[in-house]
């Protein structure tokens, strides 16, 4: 049982994790929350469903499962990315050097337009995402892990680490630790600042967009409001680990997974939702720098 | 015209059409990249042609002469203005039938819910999203009261106005010494946690059902039940909500506020005790919001944890900014105009949630200081 709740808290905790790292991405480059993240990762959900349904009707899910999966994920992530870029591009660039308010008031109008612009296209009725991958436990280890879950873990643990790779080892991911540092500094360094800031749009969908065709494969059903919840609880797992920190995104997101499985199971699973908002007030009392953030003095 | 406006707009016509495509199907995404080319054309189109217009030096414009003349009659008869409104207001029941006095009535709710977060948001410059918990905590707290004890609706005024005012001063305390953007997530968490409480407290909130019956507000020899009744209580204390703020702003206090807003760290060397200032700002829009809520569980006789969502906080914060933050006629005309205007376009149906997003990001690009609002 607790086994169960503890493997149960890692995949959802590595799905909160994914999304939150396009939290803690953007806001290290930007300062900015950006609000309409959830909507992207609900918008990568639909996207699974939509293309999965293409493959099946094409018969390609049939004969090739596995090429139809992965091309599934990278349409996926592909659409998204341009979802998250042009939402950069129309919401946030205007605003880049407006009072402080602005861009976040702008970010919940994309979000409810987001959110609409799913149902207006959509219907408001749950969408049901077809079992293709077996939910039952494996248990031949004698662990309770089910197929899906494994997915999600082994997938969550390898884009985290290419990830951590891109930002550390790459140009464009120096280019990127460079512009969070500094803006106008890096500009000067001759880094494309416009570039940089769209392929961090881009990168945080394209995590988000795994995260919810993996959601969607894992639930089998999806709401076009569900991205208003996850968005919040996985900045809720950003600011825990410390927000801007990219580790910390990681660490924050297993933790809250785990919390809230495990809150669920024994504390009370009406409150469920509730647990994170605790833990994000606790920890901005306690903490406010989050678990593995640097105390940041704050802006004037 | 030249040819890149048209090669952009087509290119940005074929880019969101391409994004919409898995959603809308090719037929409708292809109408919508073709409506946006051609949208894109005009409207550059027509900027570019008011761009290349020239400029008559010495002679001032004709929209600025406008501008000036409709600014120095405001100024000058501001008084005459505000006695004009407030006499229209008065009579205009007379000429009306019960469904329009209702939708004036819930206009004058959210005029009263706008000026108290304009408070917190426009004066002070704090973010708060979790506005509509306070609405909520105001509202059960009567509810609670009248149904289980009997509370008459004018102790249950203030009542619920400092109940939600505490959990302001709490929620203020805790929160005011974090940088800006936390404050607009931990108050949001609040909005979360209140929703969650009044839907799942079954025992006392009767769950997601909602409480029925509250009493309503009496004189003697009179029970108000006709939306006329509410209409004009509803008028009365936006009347002295509006007036208190008002005086309140051109005190000590509001020009404490306005100062934290343009330079906390100036404001703070200059002797205010800035984090006092703002949890006053915090806990009176919460007050405000409470009495908001006690008027709207007495007005319906009935709540439900449905009304005191985080999407009414957005409600009433898009009213703050459509007028102006920090202008108090503009948070009252605000929330006129979008209660109003939503109940007038009721055929748009399903667009209009579409709409209020767009805007609230086409407002913030065109005109972020909001219809009445200085820009600062």
């Amino acid at each position: 049982m607790f086994l169960q709740q503890l493997i149960n808290g890692l995949t959802l905790g590595a799905v909160y994790a994914l999304v939150a790292l396009g939290y803690t991405m953007v806001y290290g480059i930007l300062e900015l929350i950006n609000f309409a993240h959830g909507e992207i990762y609900m918008i990568g959900a639909y996207l699974g469903i939509i293309y999965l349904g293409l493959f099946t009707v094409s018969g390609l899910t049939e004969s090739h499962l596995f090429l139809s999966l992965i091309l599934v994920f990278l349409l996926s992530a592909l659409t998204c990315a341009g979802y998250g870029i042009t939402l950069e591009r129309i919401a946030y660039r205007p605003l880049r050097h407006a009072h402080r308010l602005s861009p976040l008031i702008s970010a919940i109008g994309m979000s409810i337009f987001l959110q609409n612009y799913v149902m207006l296209t959509q219907g408001s009725a749950d969408k049901v995402f077809p079992h293709i991958l077996p939910t039952g436990p494996i248990t031949e280890a004698g662990i309770p892990i089910s197929g899906i879950q494994l997915f999600i873990l082994l997938a969550s643990v390898l884009l985290m680490g290419g990830l951590q790779f891109f930002v550390r080892k790459t140009r464009l991911g120096k280019a990127m630790r460079a512009t969070a540092q500094d803006k106008t500094m890096a500009s000067l360094c001759g880094i494309p600042i416009d570039r940089v800031i769209a392929v961090t749009f881009a990168i945080g969908s394209i995590l988000a967009a795994v995260a919810g065709v993996m959601v969607a494969m894992y639930y089998g059903v999806i709401h076009f409001t569900i991205g208003y919840v996850a968005g919040i609880k996985a900045f809720t797992a950003a600011v825990l680990g410390g927000i801007g920190n990219i580790p910390g995104a990681m660490v924050g997101g297993l933790l809250l997974g785990l919390v809230e499985s495990l809150g669920a199971a024994y504390i009370s699973s009406e409150f469920k939702d509730g647990f994170a908002f605790l833990i994000l007030i606790l920890v901005l009392i306690f903490r406010p720098s989050g678990l593995l953030g640097e105390k940041v003095p704050e802006r004037a | 015209m030249s040819l890149s406006i048209l090669k952009n707009s087509v290119l940005i016509g074929l880019w969101l059409g391409l994004l919409a495509l898995p959603f809308m199907g090719w037929q409708d995404a292809g109408k919508l990249a073709a409506t946006l080319a051609l949208g894109g054309v005009l409207w550059q189109g027509v900027t570019a042609g008011a761009r290349s217009k020239p400029i008559h030096a010495g002679k001032p414009l004709f929209r600025t002469r406008v501008r000036e003349i409709g600014y120095s009659l405001v100024q000058a008869n501001r008084t005459a203005l505000f006695v004009g409104g407030a006499a229209l207001f008065l009579i205009l029941p007379l000429f009306l039938n019960n469904y329009y006095i209702d939708i004036l009535s819930l206009a004058g709710l959210y005029a009263l819910l706008a000026a108290g977060l304009n408070i917190t948001v426009g004066y002070a410059g704090l973010l708060d999203l979790g506005y509509a918990g306070f609405y909520g905590v105001g509202a059960y707290v009567y509810a609670l009261l009248s149904t289980g004890i009997g509370l008459s609706f004018w102790l249950g005024l203030p009542l619920g106005g400092a109940i939600a005012a505490a959990f302001g001063v709490i929620l203020g305390v805790i929160t005011l010494r974090l940088r800006g953007d936390y404050l607009a997530i931990v108050t949001l968490g609040f909005v979360q946690i209140v929703y969650l409480v009044f839907n799942n407290w079954d025992s006392v909130t009767n769950g997601p059902n909602g409480i029925l019956n509250i009493g309503r507000p009496a004189l003697p020899g009179l029970t108000f039940r006709q939306p006329i009744h509410f209409y004009y209580l509803v008028l009365l204390l936006l009347f002295l909500v509006v007036t208190a703020i008002h005086r309140l702003t051109r005190s000590q206090i509001g020009r404490a506020w306005i100062a934290i807003r343009e330079d906390e760290l100036a404001a703070s060397a200059m002797g205010i005790n800035t984090t006092r200032m703002k949890v006053l700002a915090f806990a009176l829009g919460a007050g405000i919001a409470g009495v908001a809520g006690v008027f709207f569980a007495a007005k319906y006789s009935f709540v439900s944890p449905e009304s005191f969502t985080f999407l009414e906080s957005v409600r009433v914060l898009s009213m703050v900014v459509l007028g102006g933050m920090g202008s108090l006629p503009g948070a009252v005309l605000g929330a006129f105009l979008l209660t109003v205007l939503p109940e007038l376009l009721r055929g748009l149906a399903g667009y209009r949630m579409l709409i209020f997003g767009a805007a609230l990001v086409v407002m913030m690009i065109f005109r972020p200081q909001g219809l009445l609002g200085k820009r600062h």
